[in-house]
């Protein structure tokens, strides 16, 4: 899923300071597995703001509303009725979310409330880690399932850097040197041979490094 | 026309079967060249090559290919060392080119140290290929006078291409097999991270020869003489990958109050003295951190005075 956080208060308190009436728009996707930008998450964001904003004397008036998708044209048509009647809607879905939202409402301002951070998963109720990188050729089967593109600190393809130390990546003891577990899988099996063979460099054009990025399937183009 | 290019004094050494020394030299922080020639006055006619580190440790400094140049000019032969993180498959090989064109001879190929260790920890790492695949590619840039894309080269670079090997980073018994593909890669040498482990290394040494690999392209030992205790102690608990056993911190403490860094040099001296006995070991690299003016006396110490002239 696409994991994000959501951003500190005071940024969106600062984004929203002129405004007098907004829209907190939640999603039922990957924001609300990872608890941060589903219909929850909403309702606490809008407690927050009219809090800080009746304290300072001004209050700010907010609706909520959480919809399955923002990634969805289908989805994001529910609005239509809503927007157009605020100062500013603030988005709760990743990235994708506010700009699905400007595009389909030109007239309307649009602001993010989380940072969109990885694609992961979660290893236990609380925390996700990154797992993967996008780009666009998968390269796993190469590393027994681990992907060094997304996991290792410098991306290297071809074996652990030399700060690997302690099964720990040189940037920091929390994070794991995924070449340590690389290596120490094909150890187990018997196949560090599979190391000695150079993989070549990568074609990045694949990943965002080639573009923005669009994925069209014919067949369910109508 | 490549052919009426001095080659590499380092690969000539080696090639004629002597024991190789080389030094390093960091540039400044700044374009100081007084201070930069003042540091490399120290190592010429001592060393074979001086190695020219690339932003180490992430912070920025004179560009390791200038700094090279300025010591191609000073009759000190460089060994340009570059980077993976800072640059990507363009700027390589363009950097490549130019370094060639500029009489610089070696090159050693590095993944880098991460961007968060140094001074501007905000910048964007590139990593668009890895050392190994950088080694790969010089190789190709020089032997098949092609670009990594297969478009020729009109007058290809002729480098001794060198790797880094460090026999203590985890896991130990993978690390062999790395030093293997970087020779399969295409190194023509290797230097390794700074050895105190003499154990350690020693049996990285066995396997290495075991698998052949000493015939197979020339093999430095690195040695850094220990200045203090302090560095010793900063070396244990933060360098990754850095292996100094509790045994040397013990001795070095033991040398009393102002002996330390002698100590510190009679230690490297007894390792340079293993090192031109053990099996598969070609020379020694002696990396002495803002010691540089230490060199020439380590040097007549370790008997590797005066430098073969091929």
């Amino acid at each position: 899923m696409i994991v994000a956080d959501r951003k500190p208060i005071n940024e969106i308190l600062d984004m929203v300071k002129r405004c007098n009436k907004i829209l907190i728009v939640g999603c039922k996707g990957c924001v609300t597995v990872c608890n941060v930008g589903g219909s929850k998450e909403v309702g606490i964001l809008a407690s927050i703001l009219k809090i800080a904003r009746k304290k300072e004397g001004r209050p700010l008036e907010v609706d909520e509303k959480t919809i399955e998708r923002q990634c969805d044209p289908e989805y994001v048509e529910q609005l239509k009725d809503l927007v157009g009647q605020y100062d500013a809607v603030i988005s709760m879905a990743c990235g994708v979310g506010p700009q699905f939202l400007s595009e389909a409402y030109p007239e309307q301002r649009f602001f993010p409330a989380v940072n969109t951070t990885f694609f992961g998963g979660a290893l236990q109720h609380g925390i996700w880690a990154e797992r993967c990188a996008g780009c666009g050729t998968c390269v796993i089967h190469y590393y027994d399932g681990l992907c060094p593109v997304a996991r290792c600190s410098k991306s290297l393809l071809n074996g652990p850097c030399g700060g690997s130390a302690n099964g720990k990546c040189e940037i920091s003891k929390e994070v794991d040197c995924i070449w340590d577990m690389i290596v120490r899988k094909k150890m187990e099996q018997g196949r560090l041979d599979d190391l000695v063979e150079i993989k070549p460099a990568k074609d990045w054009r694949t990943a965002r490094d080639g573009g923005p990025r669009k994925s069209i399937r014919e067949e369910l183009v109508q | 026309m490549n052919d009426l290019k001095p080659g590499s004094n380092l690969e000539k050494i080696l090639r004629a079967g002597h024991f190789a020394f080389t030094g390093e030299c960091g540039p400044p922080k700044g374009a100081n060249v007084d201070h930069l020639k003042e540091k490399i006055s120290h190592l010429k006619g001592v060393v074979d090559a001086v190695n020219i580190t690339d932003n180490q440790t992430a912070v920025v400094r004179m560009s390791s290919w200038a700094a090279s140049a300025i010591l191609v000019e000073e009759g000190v032969e460089p060994n340009f060392q570059m980077v993976c993180r800072d640059r990507n498959r363009l700027a390589i090989q363009s950097d490549v080119l130019g370094v060639y064109a500029m009489g610089i001879r070696n090159m050693l190929c590095l993944s880098g140290d991460h961007q968060s260790f140094g001074n501007h920890p905000q910048a964007k790492n590139v990593y668009d290929i890895d050392s190994m695949q950088l080694i790969a590619l010089v190789r190709k840039m020089c032997d098949e006078g092609k670009f990594l894309n297969d478009e020729e080269i009109d007058v290809p670079p002729r480098l001794f291409i060198g790797a880094a090997s460090n026999p203590f980073a985890d896991p130990f018994e993978y690390r062999v097999y790395r030093l293997a593909a970087k020779i399969a890669a295409g190194a023509d040498f290797i230097q390794t991270q700074c050895i105190y482990n003499m154990d350690k290394f020693r049996e990285f040494m066995k396997k290495a020869v075991d698998m052949g690999l000493h015939e197979k392209c020339y093999i430095l030992a690195g040695v850094t003489p220990m200045k203090s205790v302090g560095m010793a102690q900063y070396m244990a608990k933060s360098v990754p990958g850095m292996d100094v056993p509790e045994s040397l911190i013990t001795r070095l403490r033991g040398a009393g109050k102002g002996k330390v860094a002698e100590e510190g040099i009679k230690f490297a001296i007894e390792q340079i003295e293993e090192f031109k006995e053990m099996e598969g070991i070609s020379g020694i690299h002696l990396m002495a951190i803002e010691w540089e003016h230490r060199v020439p006396e380590i040097a007549k110490r370790a008997g590797v005075l005066p430098r073969p002239t091929v």
